[in-house]
């Protein structure tokens, strides 16, 4: 066995202990404590009590075996697919509308898989979109967030 | 004779021809998402809740239970012809069946998964019907303590069998039961958890949660290791029926199976893949040529296809009667009861019977709509497998996405999404298990409910919680479950040392 420590279980047990360290600020502020003993602040703590075991226990792993060690990540291909989730916030805040948002995860996703046909794949997000939008529209009668391609659909 | 009573109007109800139509959608859904490698039914179910509610409350559960019967049914069609199983319960049937494709011999692999699976889904949901009446007269007289305990006990049970490390299984578990907080306290009506942003203030939606880890997550993780060449689907060959002597080796598995399943499955003691796992070891064990074991024996695809699809039927006998989801789909169809402000549970028989064995009585619709399903169809499952996977994930994330655009498309919801989503993805990489934190989500405020409530009716004391025989035993089968593993692993490295 070897006697390095396990990076990734360190991290693991110190994002344990600020969250619990999160939990127990936000508990500490609930001004509103119930008669009996168990108000709204009862779980917070018990939850947090519960994360600091768990983050020393991490801690204590990271010197013995660690974590189980994960195998190399396709960096671009995470890029892409992450990129393309960013893209798809960004276009329905700026109102650009729910079948541009598809045609955007749609193809960025596409080609984090490996296709290396981007435009033919905005072309089946856009389809798929505008289909997705009248099924909602006609039959759930659910409206999607809109945009100009869906104003010239009405 | 209640039951048989209850079980009739039942049929009435669910016989119903749009009742009918909902329960076709769902198998039909369910099966052809189950084989689709990379979802289960339980994110299926989370994807279409969002987009069903404004649709009618009966038949959508019915719809969610022929997903959840499908996905069982389908998970077996890609664990035998891809060797890749879709989710963890069809783990023990891609050992044999597709070594039996292998062979040539798929057709009755696929035969003897969906036969197993009807004759195991028919008694268990007849075991369903008759022990559900009775447990719920013992539920009626649970007190708050007893449901706390009994909570306490699906956390401990579900953590320690998802997964190898109950450490990582407890550490999903306690992530949800964070989010679990966040929102405002019903009974103070004070906000916990949301720093000021308003749309944090009804909580984390499970939904939300659900989509994130199992399908961005899930895209994220096969895209991360995107070089690895995908399985080869193995052609069927030859034909798909059983010989008699495949129906001689399947029938005793079968019912071993059911035996196996359906109790595991409705103790509160989660997952479907301790049961498939012990049919799988005893069939091994029983079977007349073991030799064949490794090489494509029947058996091995008999017993857990049965064995899996029993404890699926299990699965819901604590969740219709105590409202204790013990899977990450049991979890998600509770969701599902809530969102049409259902709560499964002792008060759901009395108040709304109709919809209940209507419920029941449309699994036994299920079952029989599957076995007549999946067999003719097989050549359009294998043709979905066929699904170029760019894709199929690109389809997946936009089914993901939509659910949450329908009804909440803010911002904040949809970074919540992929924030999810992210983690989901670095949980798979480092081997968390991400079903308990599903459960921890749902579960951990209805545990919080019962014991303030428990508190509030002893005054504070919290020896309630211990003078009561029954939720004292649940507790000490919590603490058993949780001790054990370490105790064991203790054990064996004691004994490693000795070697």
């Amino acid at each position: 066995m070897s006697r390095t420590i396990d990076r990734p279980a360190l991290i693991v047990g110190f994002l344990l202990l600020a969250v619990a360290a999160i939990v127990a600020f936000d508990a500490s502020r609930q001004t509103i404590t119930s008669n009996y003993g168990v108000g709204p602040t009862a779980m917070p703590y018990v939850v947090c009590a519960g994360m600091v075991l768990l983050g020393l226990a991490h801690l204590f792993v990271a010197f013995r075996d660690g974590l189980p060690k994960p195998e190399a990540a396709d960096g671009r291909a995470l890029l892409w697919i992450v990129g393309g989730l960013v893209g798809l916030i960004a276009c329905i805040a700026l109102g650009g509308g729910f079948i541009i948002a598809t045609a955007i995860l749609f193809s960025c996703t596409a080609r984090g898989f490996g296709r290396d046909a981007l435009l033919v794949d905005i072309a089946i997000g856009l389809v798929l979109g505008t289909a997705i939008y009248l099924l909602f529209l006609k039959l759930l009668t659910l409206s999607l967030p809109t945009g100009p391609l869906e104003a010239l659909l009405s | 004779m209640d039951t048989l009573l209850s079980l009739a109007n039942g049929f009435s109800v669910a016989l119903e021809p749009s009742k009918l139509l909902f329960c076709l959608i769902g198998v039909f859904l369910g099966t052809a998402v189950g084989v689709l490698p990379g979802i289960g039914p339980a994110l299926t179910v989370a994807l279409l809740l969002p987009v069903t509610f404004k649709l009618d409350p009966a038949g959508s559960l019915i719809m969610f239970a022929g997903i959840y019967y499908g996905g069982m049914y389908g998970g077996s069609t890609t664990a035998i012809l891809l060797n890749a199983p879709g989710e963890s319960a069809s783990l023990a049937t891609a050992l044999e069946g597709s070594k039996m494709a292998k062979a040539g011999r798929g057709g009755p692999a696929l035969a003897t998964a969906a036969i197993g699976s009807f004759v195991a889904g028919l008694i268990a949901t007849i075991g369903l019907a008759f022990l559900a009446p009775w447990l719920v007269e013992i539920a009626v007289k649970f007190g708050p303590w007893d449901y706390f305990a009994l909570m306490i006990v699906a956390f401990v049970t579900v953590s320690a069998t998802f997964g190898d490390s109950p450490l990582r299984g407890l550490t999903s578990l306690f992530l949800g039961m964070m989010l679990g907080l966040v929102g405002i306290d019903k009974l103070t009506g004070q906000a916990r958890l949301t720093f000021g942003v308003p749309e944090l203030l009804n909580g984390v939606e499970v939904t939300t949660l659900a989509v994130g880890l199992f399908a961005v997550g899930e895209a994220l993780y096969v895209a991360s290791k995107r070089w690895r060449e995908p399985e080869e689907i193995i052609p069927i060959k030859g034909s798909l029926w059983m010989t008699k002597e495949d129906w001689k080796r399947s029938w005793a598995p079968w019912l071993r199976g059911t035996a196996f399943g359906f109790p595991i499955g409705a103790l509160p003691a989660g997952g479907a893949e301790v049961p498939t796992f012990l049919s799988y070891s005893t069939e091994k064990k029983l079977c007349k040529y073991p030799e064949e074991f490794g090489k494509g024996a029947i058996e091995g695809v008999a017993g857990p296809e049965a064995a899996n699809n029993a404890s699926a039927a299990g699965t819901l006998v604590p969740l219709l009667t105590l409202g204790l989801p013990t899977s990450a789909t049991a979890a998600i169809m509770l969701a599902g009861f809530q969102q049409y402000g259902l709560n499964p549970g002792p008060l759901l028989f009395a108040e709304k019977p109709d919809l209940v064995w209507g419920l029941i009585a449309s699994l036994f619709i299920a079952n029989v709509m599957l076995v007549v399903l999946n067999l003719p169809l097989i050549g359009l499952w294998v043709r979905l497998l066929a699904i170029p996977q760019p894709w199929l994930y690109a389809g997946i994330l936009v089914f993901a996405t939509m659910g949450t655009l329908a009804v909440n498309p803010s911002p904040v919801e949809l970074g919540m999404l992929f924030g999810f989503g992210y983690l989901g993805y670095l949980m798979r990489r480092f081997d968390y298990p991400v079903a308990p934190m599903v459960v921890g989500l749902i579960l951990g405020p209805m545990a919080e409910a019962q014991l303030r409530r428990a508190l509030q009716i002893s005054l504070g004391d919290p020896m309630i919680l211990l003078e009561n025989p029954i939720s004292a035993t649940l507790l000490g089968i919590a603490f058993i479950a949780l001790v054990a593993p370490f105790v064991m692993s203790g054990l064996n490295k004691f004994k490693a040392a000795e070697d």
